[in-house]
């Protein structure tokens, strides 16, 4: 009996007007777009310099400024109100205001000053593109010093060496990142929403009147609209590993074999979870809607875009229940760090747990009478 | 035409917004979901959702254990972006701790610390990042580079070195480095879209699949009639929509209206129009109900999310990534709700938004009607 | 022997009574017509009957079971022909049949055979590989028809079975309800066309969710003093 379900199923999916290009456009357009996009690395900060100086000392603060891999010097202003036109026009994001007697109190005071207005209505650019004009101001403090007070000697510049590096991922390569998370993404919105838009489908077209009146049970029925999900997803994910490789040179340090396994059990997780919604839906608006309401909360919060330990404790406690968070930690954690099945115990007892929870209900929610 | 009939042919038709209004009112789940999303989106983005870090998890490794190093882990600790929560006995053990998965972020200080300062110079604080998450590791090195940057001015300070440069940082618009500032805007151009797109090409095309559209089309309203029937109640429900967000943002999220209050309505509406206008061209392009959702998700959502700029900052893109961002409607409301909302300028400062959502409203609502008038 | 046996059926939505305590039963190999306007509870009664509704209150036994109580078997021993066609419109013809066919456990030789036989009899053999979404609305009932006594069910449900279907193919369906009946398979008939009411063997009118006569047409035609079935109808909703 199960076997002429399953055919059923891949017969209409593979005859639907739609969803086979769907299964092969969107890995590549996820792939090949988004790890391009979703990275917050603060690049390219367009400063916009008030010189009130004109001075040797001033234009090397500029040079220095302009020089440096974050910054783009992209506009000067003689005072402060023309500079924040440029800010308000959105041509700057940083103004750098040097104060007129820089050089002169700078050789004879001992101190000058400098004045950066940040544009941060994007809290963390603002923040972090201040720290890094602060940190080359710094160094340029430093290296005049080294060059003016020789007979200080390089201890008396009274400083310390500041030495950044990064665990795992060394060249920080942010694809590295993103694409295993994209890629659980990728299997959230196929595995969740073509599932949740399945049985309601039948609903609207009278067709699961006909399946009622025979003798399939229930959970025949819902391994039936399982099957097919489970293997779109297998092949959809072993796709863009070939394109993870392919475009970005990235292979997971882990096995292949941990990832299957979880996908497995993250993809019956998943869609019994877009079959639950499928059964109490009325309609396709109505069960599209619930589904994406649901997959986006999700999506949030799952730490995909956003780390979940920067989440206050109340929202973390929500993520608890957020079978995304797993499977994405596991994706990542494989890819990147090499760990085990063993290693990754939890999440995978979580991930069982939700699929079993989540198919007893799609099986308990599935109703042949009314 | 006898003016009588007129009435019946104009493009507002009363019965047929009523009974689109019957359709959203009677399917109360949907209408409970379309009402609460905004809020849902609203309390994740302001208080759940945010890429700034806060209380890292930070380790040390302190051979020194003088003066200078207490104080330099003191003040890391007194920051609101780190906690430190272990002292380690040997730098080794720093890739352990990150294995575990308990430290975001190590600081190894070089023996005899506070005496080399001054003495050979050659002291030295290493900042140790766990790299699996990138964007976390340069934001926690670049706010820990700062705290200890600090420091070195005060040392310079106290011991008189001269050359000293004093840098005064002044946070424009958002001093407390609020990550709502950002995202208000661009929740405002996510929820927007998805209602008036998705739902109004969906409900277009379910009257295309269940055949009623074959009925309507039949009497004598006009097809413009129809379509604009469609989108009254979802341009009333996105009107409740940015009402619900704006009355959020300022009174539970604190982001006040700086700008013309006026201004910024007059903005959503377009935008709102630019919405239902894709909407309608979606419905005229697709066959299925499955295809719409896909096609605007697809289309719409996931443009929106990446290339506004609401997430990701949108300079650091590739040109030809960019060059698509720019024909994405969010990423012109969001700039202008950030100008008139976020920076209180006055209207006159997005005037380049404006004329741009202007002419996309325009170029969609010709497209669409042409594409209909073709079908029929 | 019945096959079919309703008591105090009742089935309520709200305050709305659609199935007003109806008792009666149906014999086997009849071929029992089910008549009433539209609204009158015919259809919520089948589906009691099939078990896709649960009733109010009441009891029934179909194929000599419990339909609350052994709702499985019950459905192993029909068949079902939704008022709105319900077949795969993705589906191609033979695609259609053998999903039914192998959902009520037939094996792929027997499955085969049959399709055959029914694709022959239904005179559909360069229809096959046709999508069921492209036939004509005539073909598609008989081909539903088919389907639906396909594992030789007990009894057959038709819920109006010729709605907008031409004369011609009203007449060859009828034919091919007949044949069922032959083979000993009782059919349950909902229809709104009087003269197809004159070719079953009984028939109950139900009028505002009560059945208000059952007998044979011609008995009915006699006691109500009516010319034919039509005018039966007629009377029988004019009085109440």
């Amino acid at each position: 009996m199960l076997k002429f379900l399953i055919e059923k199923e891949f017969k209409q999916l593979a005859r639907h007007s739609f969803l086979p290009k769907l299964i092969i456009v969107m890995p590549c357009v996820m792939l090949l777009v988004m790890p391009w996009v979703a990275n917050h690395e603060v690049k390219n900060v367009n400063v916009c310099l008030v010189d009130n100086d004109h001075s040797a000392l001033s234009s090397r603060l500029a040079q220095k400024v302009s020089s440096s891999a974050y910054f783009n010097l992209s506009a000067t202003a003689s005072g402060y109100s023309e500079a924040m036109q440029s800010i308000e026009s959105g041509k700057a994001d940083l103004i750098l205001e040097v104060q007129p007697d820089f050089e002169r109190r700078l050789v004879r005071e001992g101190e000058a000053e400098v004045m950066l207005s940040v544009n941060a209505v994007n809290g963390v650019k603002g923040g972090l593109g201040s720290s890094y004009l602060l940190n080359i101001v710094n160094d340029y403090a430093a290296e005049l010093r080294s060059e003016q007070l020789p007979y200080m000697g390089a201890a008396a510049s009274g400083s310390f060496q500041l030495q950044a590096s990064y665990f795992f991922n060394p060249s920080l390569n942010y694809k590295a990142y993103m694409v295993p998370a994209l890629m659980v993404l990728l299997i959230t919105l196929l595995c969740g929403f073509l599932p949740a838009l399945n049985i309601v489908s039948e609903k609207e077209s009278g067709t699961i009147e006909q399946l009622n009146v025979t003798p399939v049970g229930k959970l025949t029925f819902v391994i039936a609209k399982l099957i097919p999900y489970w293997i779109v997803g297998f092949i959809t994910i072993s796709f863009s590993f070939a394109l993870a490789a392919l475009l970005y040179n990235l292979t997971p340090v882990g096995s292949f074999g941990t990832i299957y396994v979880f996908i497995g059990v993250y993809i019956l997780a998943l869609s019994g979870f877009g079959l639950v919604i499928s059964n109490y839906s009325n309609a396709t608006q109505q069960a599209m809607l619930v589904a994406f309401f649901f997959i986006m909360i999700l999506v949030f919060m799952s730490g995909l875009f956003t780390p979940v330990s920067s989440m206050p404790q109340w929202a973390q406690n929500i993520t608890i229940f957020n079978p995304l968070k797993y499977f994405m930690q596991v994706m990542r954690m494989v890819y990147l760090k090499g760990s085990s099945v063993a290693e990754l115990t939890p999440q995978l007892l979580a991930l069982c747990g939700f699929a079993v929870f989540s198919n007893t209900w799609a099986m308990l929610s599935y109703k042949k009478v009314r | 035409m006898a003016t009588k009939n007129n009435r019946r042919l104009s493009i507002i038709n009363y019965q047929l917004i009523v009974k689109e209004f019957r359709h959203i009112f009677r399917d109360t789940r949907s209408m409970l979901i379309l009402l609460a999303m905004p809020v849902v989106q609203i309390i994740l983005f302001g208080f759940a959702i945010t890429n700034e870090v806060k209380n890292a998890q930070v380790a040390v490794f302190d051979p020194s254990k003088d003066a200078a190093t207490t104080r330099l882990t003191e003040r890391i600790h007194a920051s609101r972006h780190f906690d430190v929560v272990w002292h380690l006995s040997s730098a080794a053990e720093a890739g352990e701790v990150f294995k575990e998965g308990r430290v975001n972020l190590v600081v190894v200080f070089s023996e005899n610390f506070g005496e080399n300062i001054w003495r050979t110079g050659e002291a030295t604080v290493q900042l140790i990042a766990d790299a699996t998450d990138p964007n976390q590791a340069v934001t926690l090195t670049g706010y820990a580079s700062s705290i200890i940057a600090d420091y070195r001015q005060e040392l310079l300070a106290e011991r008189s070195i001269p050359i000293r440069v004093k840098a005064q940082v002044n946070m424009l618009y958002n001093p407390q480095l609020q990550g709502a500032y950002n995202f208000v805007p661009g929740v405002m151009g996510m929820i927007l879209i998805l209602i008036c797109a998705m739902m109004t090409a969906i409900s277009v095309v379910r009257e295309k699949e269940t055949g009623t559209m074959d009925v309507l089309l039949v009497s004598p309203v006009k097809p413009l009639a129809l379509i604009f029937s469609k989108l009254v109640p979802y341009f009333a429900l996105s009107v409740v929509n940015l009402i619900t967000i704006l009355l959020l943002s300022v009174y539970v999220l604190n982001v006040p209206v700086s700008g013309s209050l006026l201004g910024l309505t007059a903005l959503s509406l377009l935008y709102i129009f630019v919405s239902l206008a894709l909407g309608m061209l979606i419905s005229t392009l697709v066959a299925t109900q499955v295809a719409a959702m896909l096609a605007s998700s697809m289309a719409l959502m996931l443009p929106v999310m990446l290339l506004s700029g609401m997430m990701f900052p949108t300079e650091n893109m590739p040109a030809i990534l960019q060059w698509l961002s720019s024909i994405v409607p969010a990423r012109w409301y969001i700039a202008g709700v950030k100008k008139l909302m976020i920076e209180g300028l006055p209207i006159a400062s997005s005037l380049k938004e404006i004329a741009i959502l202007s002419l996309m409203a325009v170029a969609l609502m010709t497209a669409s009607f042409r594409k209909l008038k073709n079908e029929h | 022997m019945s096959v079919i046996y309703a008591e105090n059926l009742t089935k309520r939505f709200g305050n709305f009574t659609a199935v007003n305590c109806i008792t009666f039963s149906v014999e086997r190999g009849e071929i029992f017509g089910f008549l009433g306007a539209n609204g009158a509870g015919k259809t919520t009664a089948m589906r009691v009957l099939c078990g896709l509704s649960k009733p109010t209150s009441g009891r029934c036994v179909v194929a000599g079971y419990d339909v609350a109580r052994e709702t499985e078997k019950v459905k192993r021993s029909i068949g079902y022909m939704s008022q709105k066609f319900s077949l795969y419109e993705d589906l191609k013809v033979w695609e259609n049949i053998r999903l039914f066919a192998g959902i009520y456990g037939m094996g792929d030789k027997m499955i085969a055979l049959k399709t055959e036989q029914t694709l022959t009899h239904l005179g559909f053999e360069a229809e096959r590989n046709t999508l069921v979404k492209a036939l004509p609305l005539g073909w598609k009932q008989k081909l539903a028809f088919s389907v639906a006594i396909f594992h030789e069910p007990e009894v057959v449900f038709l819920d109006e079975p010729t709605g907008g279907v031409d004369p011609a193919t009203r007449r060859k369906f009828w034919e091919m309800i007949y044949q069922a009946a032959e083979r000993g398979i009782t059919v349950f008939v909902t229809t709104h066309y009087m003269d197809e009411a004159e070719y079953c063997n009984r028939v109950s009118i139900m009028v505002d969710g009560r059945i208000e006569a059952l007998n044979t047409p011609k008995n009915l035609r006699q006691r109500l003093n009516a010319p034919n079935m039509d005018a039966v109808f007629q009377r029988l909703v004019q009085a109440s």
